[in-house]
């Protein structure tokens, strides 16, 4: 096994091996003695419902949970904005061309990705699926062309991107907001649920794939050169 | 043992191995990886943990959904500022805290 | 007009400041403005929220109308009360201070990157402070822990890049640990709310082992001794303003945490051994991280040093509170502690800040003469110190006082040596800075190039730290509201 930067003293192998070998023991010890029980399964299955969706793990993720999932997107979004203020540098352009082979199934995929992507994100309804699914499925699209091109996108004006990649968030805290009226955050009115899900989900498909995808790239495209 | 509890035990020893990994690996990438392989492990540990009864719990599920977007997301960051310390220092390792010398001008 | 208990304080306390940010970071070229005045309207809105629950008692607020176990529901009690109130206080002068400190110099991106990730960071707080979800709180711990991260990045030095990814990685060890916990939690449980787990049966192996990693993790986040060995670079390479809210904010948010578990969830778990523990290592806390201080070549190293110390003083709520009978007492001068200590701290690592911009070196001996040269930030550095040490009227007095109290009527009297000891080392740092400030250097004194706004800002807070001595009765009042422990602000001594 080959350690160029080198590993630590024995000592402090002896102690960590000492440490993760006590932890893992009192982990498998606490599930072992776990008792079984049903959880919160009879409390979801009994609301789905009035939830606005079929599908049990969506609707704990959109709608009973979505405070926990407004707040992920948002780490997200936070994620791309910490890579981007890092200021990586630009890879040298040209220092691995893309292949005929590359180029042709780029040319295949990207549209079927979003096409998938799509279907995914209507399919989290009634079975597994939904944004984030879609929106990894946009980022693989986004990686794709990021291999052959350079960018995920074509040459976007910086406020654009910056305004789609925010779109999840806006988005959703809007909805969340504009549903409280007088009542409590996020709290879909009566048969409206699953449409205000579905557009959530959509701005956050986006966002999301735009998001993993710029952050594949790592560094924040410079503005497209003005044509004069 | 419960195919369940096999998963569970699973994530108990992936945990170990990933924070024996950490503390003891040098090269930025691979203390990265190590906690990767720790989320994992407590995910598997997350889902073998929830209630077993009958059909799955869904809570748990959409837990370590969040938890692996998170995951994800910290890892993206994790990995840029990791490049960005080896672009600094030259070698993609933690550099000693190095305190007690006067730098230059203040910031 | 609505009535202030009727208005929704609650969600507004994490929706404002999170629209604000991806507002500020699409609209990038009015980043500071809009940032600004984010800032002090959230700053607004958690002050309110204070004097809702102190007025109104403690509040809830079911998000999306389902409540616990299958929803997520915000609380505020006493204790949040007072988090979300310091938060706002140091975020007002913090944002006011940040206004002025990011100058144009790199093309204006460390001022368009500021503002975003201070308002996430801010998002994450109040979000935390206001969790009654231990789920939730995992996911704004994460939220908190990375834009923190990225805001040390921003200084884009070695040092602060190296004390950025140290951070980073204990940061994220710490967060799965907790995760972990929690989710054993669950499966001996069957719910992740706060106040459900407090009155569920937890008894053996899982709920142990779950108590067990979710403290260390939180402990490893809060920077406990031997875990501190992160701290001092991240706190001392970031921008002042980062600083400042690492030292007085970040890191009280796992304590507070680490108060809900020992406290409401499992407080049986508090077996002499335990709570002994942590105040051991908080005291060891307090010794090694003054002796250190003492000791520190760079100034902002020596504030950083100092964080660790009076971050030991914190965990003797565990020996002094928990398991006691009137525990109040304890529990009323640790929140002190942890308000006048945030107020105190954040005004001096922003006075540092302006003494750096000002000085030749970031040494300390490089800031000599700067008392002739940048008085009123001088005099803000000294005040907080004056809080730091513990001497009246300060609030790190009040705290002090009652935690000495504490310690001695209870017959624990060696705390209170480590109190003194402390209080101590704090003042012989505190006056090895002011002695270089106060060095005549010859000729006239240098161009004073530090915008006045920096200035004041750190006078505000250090001052805010002097009013928490006298409002410390109302504090304390506002702390009773759905405290976990009760009985006097003094104890009576034993006999």
């Amino acid at each position: 096994m080959s350690n160029p930067e080198g590993t630590a003293p024995v000592l402090l192998r002896g102690l960590a091996a000492l440490l993760a070998a006590a932890l893992g023991a009192a982990i498998a010890w606490a599930l072992v003695t776990l008792p079984p029980s049903s959880g919160l399964r009879d409390a979801v299955a009994a609301q789905i419902p009035a939830s606005g969706v079929a599908h049990p793990v969506t609707a704990v993720l959109l709608n009973f949970r979505g405070y926990d999932t407004l707040l992920e997107v948002a780490v997200l979004l936070l994620a791309l904005i910490a890579t981007w203020s890092l200021r990586l540098a630009r890879p040298p352009a040209g220092r691995n061309s893309p292949g005929l082979v590359l180029q042709d199934l780029v040319r295949l995929l990207v549209p079927l990705l979003i096409v998938l992507a799509g279907y995914l994100l209507w399919l989290g309804a009634h079975a597994p699926g939904g944004a984030f699914q879609a929106g990894a499925l946009l980022a693989g699209a986004g990686v794709l062309l990021t291999l052959v091109e350079g960018r995920p996108l074509g040459p976007l004006a910086p406020a654009v991107l910056r305004g789609l990649a925010a779109l999840g968030v806006a988005v959703f805290l809007a909805v969340a907001l504009l549903v409280m009226g007088g009542g409590r955050l996020l709290e879909y009115p009566r048969g409206q649920a699953g449409l205000l899900i579905l557009l959530i989900e959509a701005a956050s498909t986006v966002s999301i794939g735009l998001a993993l995808a710029y952050l594949f790239r790592g560094d924040e495209p410079a503005p497209p050169e003005h044509r004069r | 043992m419960s195919p369940l509890l096999t998963y569970g035990v699973a994530g108990a020893v992936l945990i170990a191995i990933g924070l024996y990994a950490l503390i003891v690996r040098r090269h930025l990438l691979r203390k990265i990886v190590a906690l990767n392989v720790i989320g994992n492990g407590v995910f598997l540990t997350l889902v073998a943990a929830a209630p077993r009864l009958g059909t799955p719990d869904p809570v748990p599920h959409a837990m370590v959904l969040t938890g692996i977007v998170v995951a994800v997301s910290a890892t993206a960051f994790a990995l840029a500022l990791a490049v960005r310390v080896r672009d600094a220092t030259g070698a993609a390792v933690l550099p000693p805290p190095g305190d007690d010398v006067a730098g230059g001008p203040g910031h | 007009m609505p009535q202030l208990a009727e208005l929704p304080l609650l969600p507004w306390a994490v929706a404002l400041p999170l629209g604000g940010a991806a507002l500020v970071f699409v609209v990038r070229e009015r980043a500071q403005a809009i940032g600004l005045a984010v800032g002090v309207a959230s700053a607004a809105v958690g002050l309110l929220l204070a004097l809702q629950v102190a007025t109104g008692g403690v509040q809830h607020h079911a998000v999306g109308g389902w409540g616990a176990p299958l929803g997520i529901d915000l609380a505020a009690d006493g204790l949040s009360a007072l988090m979300v109130a310091m938060t706002s206080v140091v975020g007002l002068w913090v944002s006011l201070y940040s206004s002025a400190y990011f100058g144009a110099g790199d093309g204006g991106h460390q001022r368009a990157y500021f503002w975003p990730l201070w308002l996430l960071l801010w998002t994450a707080l109040n979000a935390l402070f206001l969790a009654a979800d231990s789920f939730n709180a995992y996911v704004t711990l994460e939220l908190l822990g990375l834009s923190a991260v990225a805001l040390v990045a921003l200084a884009a030095t070695p040092a602060a890049l190296g004390g950025a990814m140290r951070y980073l990685l204990v940061g994220l060890l710490g967060s799965l640990l907790y995760l972990l916990g929690v989710g054993l939690l669950y499966g001996a449980a069957g719910t992740v709310d706060f106040r459900l787990l407090a009155t569920a049966p937890l008894a053996g192996p899982a709920a142990a082992v779950a108590l067990g990693v979710i403290t260390a993790g939180l402990v490893l986040k809060t920077a406990l001794f031997p875990f501190h060995f992160w701290l001092p670079p991240a706190h001392a390479s970031a921008p002042a303003p980062v600083s400042a809210v690492l030292s007085a904010l970040v890191v009280k948010a796992s304590f507070y945490l680490l108060l809900r578990f020992w406290f409401w969830v499992l407080p049986e778990a508090a077996t002499p051994v335990v709570t002994n523990l942590l105040g051991l290592l908080g005291a060891l806390a307090v010794l090694w991280g003054g002796l250190r201080a003492l000791t520190a070549e760079r100034l902002k190293l020596l504030v950083a040093y100092s964080t660790v110390a009076q971050l030991g003083y914190l965990f003797l709520v565990f020996p002094l509170a928990l398991g006691s009978v009137e525990g109040f007492t304890a529990w009323g001068g640790v929140a002190l502690l942890l308000l006048a200590h945030a107020t105190a701290k954040a005004g001096m690592f922003l006075s540092a800040g302006a003494i750096l911009k000002a000085s030749a070196h970031d040494g300390v001996s490089g800031i000599d003469g700067t008392a002739q040269a940048l008085p009123v930030t001088v005099f803000a550095f000294a005040l907080a110190g004056v809080s730091l040490v513990g001497l009246p009227p300060t609030g790190g007095f009040a705290g002090k006082w009652i935690l000495l109290n504490a310690a001695l009527a209870t017959g624990q009297w060696w705390w209170a040596a480590v109190l003194l000891a402390g209080s101590l080392l704090a003042a012989a740092y505190t006056v090895r800075v002011l002695t270089h400030a106060f060095t005549r250097l010859p000729g006239e004194p240098p161009a004073c190039v530090v915008p006045a706004r920096l200035e004041w800002s750190a006078v505000a807070l250090a001052v805010t730290a002097l009013v928490l001595g006298f409002a410390a009765g109302e504090i304390l009042e506002l702390l009773r509201v759905g405290a976990p422990v009760s009985g006097p602000v003094l104890m009576e001594q034993l006999r």
